[in-house]
């Protein structure tokens, strides 16, 4: 109980995890899946774990946009980094996530023009200030930040820019924990949703997750006690017999989402076929490319990127890590050959990567339950 | 890029491109408000909005943002990293 007097409200805190103990069935044990690397990296940093009983497990999902973007695609970034007339323009989350070759930060070091930007409105103004030259977005992330690429493009073709494009990958949420449900790899009792993507989805996308699968969902906020009652709301849901989804986070989420942003993304984009996720493999409209009337502003279509697959690094297990299968310091080359200064696999690369979490805040409480510490 | 930053609107720019002005952790800067401002919800001076890479995703109380803005605080070089970034936008 270290942790609890970090916690703002640590009485309260203290009563939400008295109530989780005494709804838990020690007979029983709980997989619980935290979908959002938002989410994990709060687990981590606060040490959640050490907060819940034994029976209850929590495994990290895939929601870090950065973890699951498989090598092919940021080699694809990379190239058409490379090319002398582009500015190449990105989050700073994207820099050292590792390609076959190297990194964006590698290859901007080499000369290549690369520039983080804070917003795609900023690779916008990048493309205005710079008329003879091409401004290329590297657009990545869930639900969260697709409306922004969509109503950048909006401003884009109302404007006319003619040297802006986007290098789309976007990837949406609930296909990948479909996949998850379906994989034979992992039993789950339920799931934590993710936070800020639900600002702009609403609770309704995941009612497939009791409906189809019977498993109870809660949209949680980021905080730790937020997480702590959304466990609490699941685990009462487990022991009541009920499965539905419920918001803990109603403070920021409407249960319709942004139906503004919904509409944005709803005119610029279109579903993939199928998309590529590090770890997971194909899944089927999984992602987002840009819809016919915004070819003009598409970097795929622009520089034919060939859409080539590298395979992972042989020693690197993100894959059994984004499913949940394994633990971080399970993997063979977590802390060793896999770290955040030198990160091999991208889970050990951004703050909301289940790895780079554990590295950072999860040793010390794993240290003491492998000494047997723990009561 | 994933965190939310909470923000206080202290100028609508330009309705048109739909601009506000905001103060975030003491650094003003332009963010674009189209998502929370149209026919069916408005944003005036002194709302407090969740930003997301230069957009305000949704209106959110003050209690909300004040607890949200001491939490990230708490959460250390990945808000100081966002912040950062933020610093160096400027977005017409």
């Amino acid at each position: 109980m270290k942790y609890v007097d970090e916690f703002r409200n640590g009485a309260l805190a203290r009563a939400v995890a008295a109530e989780i103990a005494s709804v838990t069935d020690p007979q029983r044990h709980y997989k619980v899946m935290e979908v959002c690397g938002g989410h994990t990296h709060t687990i981590y940093r606060h040490g959640i774990k050490d907060l819940l009983p034994d029976q209850v497990e929590l495994v990290h999902g895939p929601g870090c946009p950065v973890c699951v973007l498989p090598m092919g695609r940021v080699d694809e970034g990379i190239e058409i980094a490379e090319r002398p007339e582009v500015i190449f323009t990105c989050f700073g989350d994207m820099m050292r996530v590792p390609g076959s070759k190297g990194n964006l930060l590698e290859v901007k070091a080499e000369g290549a023009d690369i520039r983080m930007v804070y917003s795609p409105l900023d690779a916008l103004r990048i493309a205005r200030e710079n008329p003879d030259r091409e401004v290329v977005f590297y657009a990545i992330g869930f639900e969260t930040t697709a409306p922004s690429t969509a109503l950048t493009l909006q401003r884009a073709k109302k404007e006319g820019l003619r040297n802006f494009s986007v290098f789309c990958n976007h990837v949406t949420i609930v296909p990948p924990v479909r996949a998850l449900l379906d994989s034979p790899d992992l039993r789950l009792d339920g799931f934590i949703g993710p936070g800020h993507v639900s600002t702009v989805i609403g609770c309704r996308p995941y009612e497939f997750m009791p409906h189809d699968y019977g498993k109870p969902c809660v949209v949680a906020g980021f905080e730790p006690l937020d997480l702590l009652q959304s466990v609490l709301m699941l685990m009462r849901q487990l022991g009541e017999g009920r499965c539905e989804v419920e918001n803990q986070y109603g403070r920021a989420v409407p249960w319709e989402g942004n139906l503004q942003a919904l509409k944005a993304m709803a005119e610029v984009f279109e579903l993939r076929p199928y998309f590529e996720w590090r770890g997971l493999g194909f899944i089927a409209q999984s992602a987002l490319k840009l819809s016919p009337a915004y070819t003009d502003f598409d970097a795929e279509v622009r520089y034919t990127t060939p859409g080539v697959r590298v395979a992972d690094p042989k020693a690197c297990q993100c894959g059994e890590v984004l499913k949940g299968v394994l633990k971080p310091p399970e993997c063979k080359v977590f802390g060793t050959a896999c770290t955040p200064e030198r990160p091999l696999g991208a889970l050990m690369v951004s703050s909301e990567g289940a790895c780079a979490a554990y590295y950072n805040f999860g040793r010390k409480s794993f240290e003491k339950v492998e000494i047997g510490s723990r009561p | 890029m994933c965190l939310g930053i909470p923000g206080r609107i202290v100028e609508i720019l330009d309705e048109d491109s739909m601009l506000a002005k905001a103060d975030v952790g003491g650094v003003r800067r332009n963010v674009n408000i189209g998502l929370v401002h149209h026919e069916d919800e408005r944003v005036e001076v002194g709302d407090w909005i969740l930003i997301h890479v230069g957009f305000a995703m949704s209106k959110i109380d003050e209690e909300e943002a004040r607890n949200t803005l001491r939490f990230l605080e708490e959460l250390g070089e990945a808000y100081e990293q966002e912040l950062e970034e933020l610093r160096e936008s400027r977005i017409e």
